[in-house]
């Protein structure tokens, strides 16, 4: 247990790391996957084959085989990032394909009456999807979303491969150092992605609740 | 997915005008796209990542067969991991489903721990605590099965919930105990209708398994980190490791799909929706991993 004490500034800036993974991912992924998935609703083929064939392609590929390609692959290509914002880029582009399917699923569920009622009183596509179903999608889709960040705090970890010293790169440091502490640091630091997961379904738990009655 | 898919009542039928201007957009979209490919190709083109020497490691015999053994062992990993998770999850399920607080309890607190652990944590933990005593494959593989068969448990706990209360009460009423109901009622029906859950799981164990490269270990993500090392071609490695997961991944997920269809249609279970489980799904809309 010492260890934990002994070494908490290194944990504490582990996990600092983890959440400004986590949220600056969060971010870009939650704008590209909406926009992704407008893409794969709408009336233009050629934008369904993108959106389709984006999500088909980074929904299949491990994490940790996109990671090569943008860690080691575009220095290759003469485009120079730190780690940090590296796996920035890698857990975006992965997240977004998981947003755009969690907010397709969310406007499915949207009554069609809605969409019809929008456009039975002149509303083009953009106005329907964009003042009608997605604000409505958007509650539907709150739970969904929040397994999508659960998953995307647990994928942070993948960082550790590749140079970014968040949570589960400290987590193996110490345990280099000090493996007869093993379980305390596995457990200790386990328990703080554990609060991450526990803010994220919590949260998600309010929404649903705030937003259920406005329906 | 299910009923109306919406993209038919967001937009009219589209008129003349309309089309000409899907068209119009349709074309603008492809010629962007064009524009981002070619820029690609040129950006790769410049840094000489279309050179011979950049992609002749996978025409080289050898090197294919290292590549080939090491997708055998991904696979392996994968198989294991699945088999040994649906028994790790059906127990856990039974066991937070119990009436005894005793068991409930811990089977919860476990549950919900590796379902929101990394698993890259626990390869850590393992590959430095026991390595040397289980040997890389279970270092992989036991994170693996405890991190998906926290999700099944999930899943399957789910399923028994979903089945029809008519199908309890018709069990008791004909005189079976606790463990025979869940045993010839409840299970049964619960697999059947979660069994397109659980091939996808199979798609995120196989993702998952390419973190044995921290190890490092001999399936297809580790082989290939040291082809890219040897060869200065991590690029053109990273692409060859991405299509072959796409490959068998996308297959998978169309399978999921396919047993979805069939298991709803023949009827084999009284669970007509299959529950979403937060972290994973059917099918069409599995969760990362």
């Amino acid at each position: 247990m010492d260890v934990l004490f002994e070494e908490w500034r290194q944990i504490v800036d582990g996990f600092w790391e983890t959440v400004q993974l986590l949220v600056l991912s969060g971010l870009i992924a939650t704008v590209i996957g909406t926009l992704l998935a407008a893409m794969r609703v709408a009336p233009v083929r050629m934008m369904n084959a993108i959106g389709t064939s984006y999500v088909n392609v980074f929904r299949n590929t491990p994490l940790v085989v996109l990671f090569i390609l943008v860690v080691f692959g575009l220095p290759e290509l003469d485009i120079q990032y730190t780690f940090f914002e590296k796996a920035i880029i890698a857990l975006s582009v992965y997240t977004a394909a998981f947003v755009c399917e969690a907010v397709r699923s969310g406007i499915n569920t949207v009554a069609a009456g809605q969409a019809e009622a929008a456009r039975s009183i002149g509303m083009t596509f953009t106005q329907t999807l964009g003042r009608v179903v997605l604000p409505q999608a958007f509650r539907a889709v709150v739970p969904p979303l929040a397994s999508v960040y659960i998953a995307l705090t647990k994928n942070t970890s993948v960082a550790a491969g590749f140079g970014v010293t968040e949570a589960t790169a400290t987590l193996s440091a110490l345990l280099n150092n000090d493996p007869q502490a093993a379980f305390a640091l596995f457990f200790g630091i386990g328990l703080g992605y554990v609060l991450i997961v526990a803010v994220i379904s919590t949260g998600s738990h309010l929404l649903e609740r705030r937003w259920a009655a406005s329906r | 997915m299910g009923g109306i898919t919406m993209s038919s009542v967001l937009f009219d039928v589209p008129g003349p005008r309309a089309r000409a201007r899907h068209r119009v957009i349709g074309v603008i979209t492809a010629l962007l796209l064009l524009a981002v490919v070619a820029w690609a190709i040129w950006r790769l083109y410049e840094n000489n990542q279309f050179a011979y020497e950049k992609w002749e490691p996978f025409v080289t015999p050898a090197i294919v067969r290292d590549l080939w053994d090491g997708l055998l062992i991904t696979l392996q990993i994968a198989a294991v991991s699945i088999v040994f998770a649906n028994i790790f999850g059906m127990l856990f399920a039974v066991g937070r489903l119990s009436d005894h607080w005793l068991i409930s309890w811990p089977c919860f607190v476990v549950v919900e721990f590796f379902r929101a652990v990394p698993v890259l944590m626990m390869v850590f933990f393992f590959s430095i605590k026991y390595a040397s005593e289980i040997g890389k494959f279970w270092v992989i593989t036991i994170p693996l099965i405890l991190y998906n068969g926290s999700v099944l448990a999930e899943v399957f706990r789910a399923g028994i919930l979903a089945v029809p209360k008519g199908q309890r009460e018709a069990g008791s009423s004909i005189g079976l105990r606790k463990y025979q109901l869940m045993t010839i009622i409840l299970i049964p029906q619960a697999v059947a209708a979660m069994l397109p859950a659980i091939i996808s799981q199979c798609v995120v164990a196989l993702k998952d398994s390419a973190l044995a490269f921290v190890i490092p270990y001999e399936e297809i993500v580790s082989v290939g980190n040291r082809i890219r090392n040897e060869f200065h071609n991590s690029f053109a490695t990273a692409i060859v490791l991405a299509v072959v997961f796409i490959i068998i991944n996308y297959s998978l997920s169309r399978l999921a799909i396919w047993v979805e269809r069939r298991v709803a249609r023949r009827g084999r279970t009284a669970v007509k929706h299959p529950p979403t489980v937060p972290g994973v799904g059917v099918g069409d809309e599995s969760m990362p991993g």
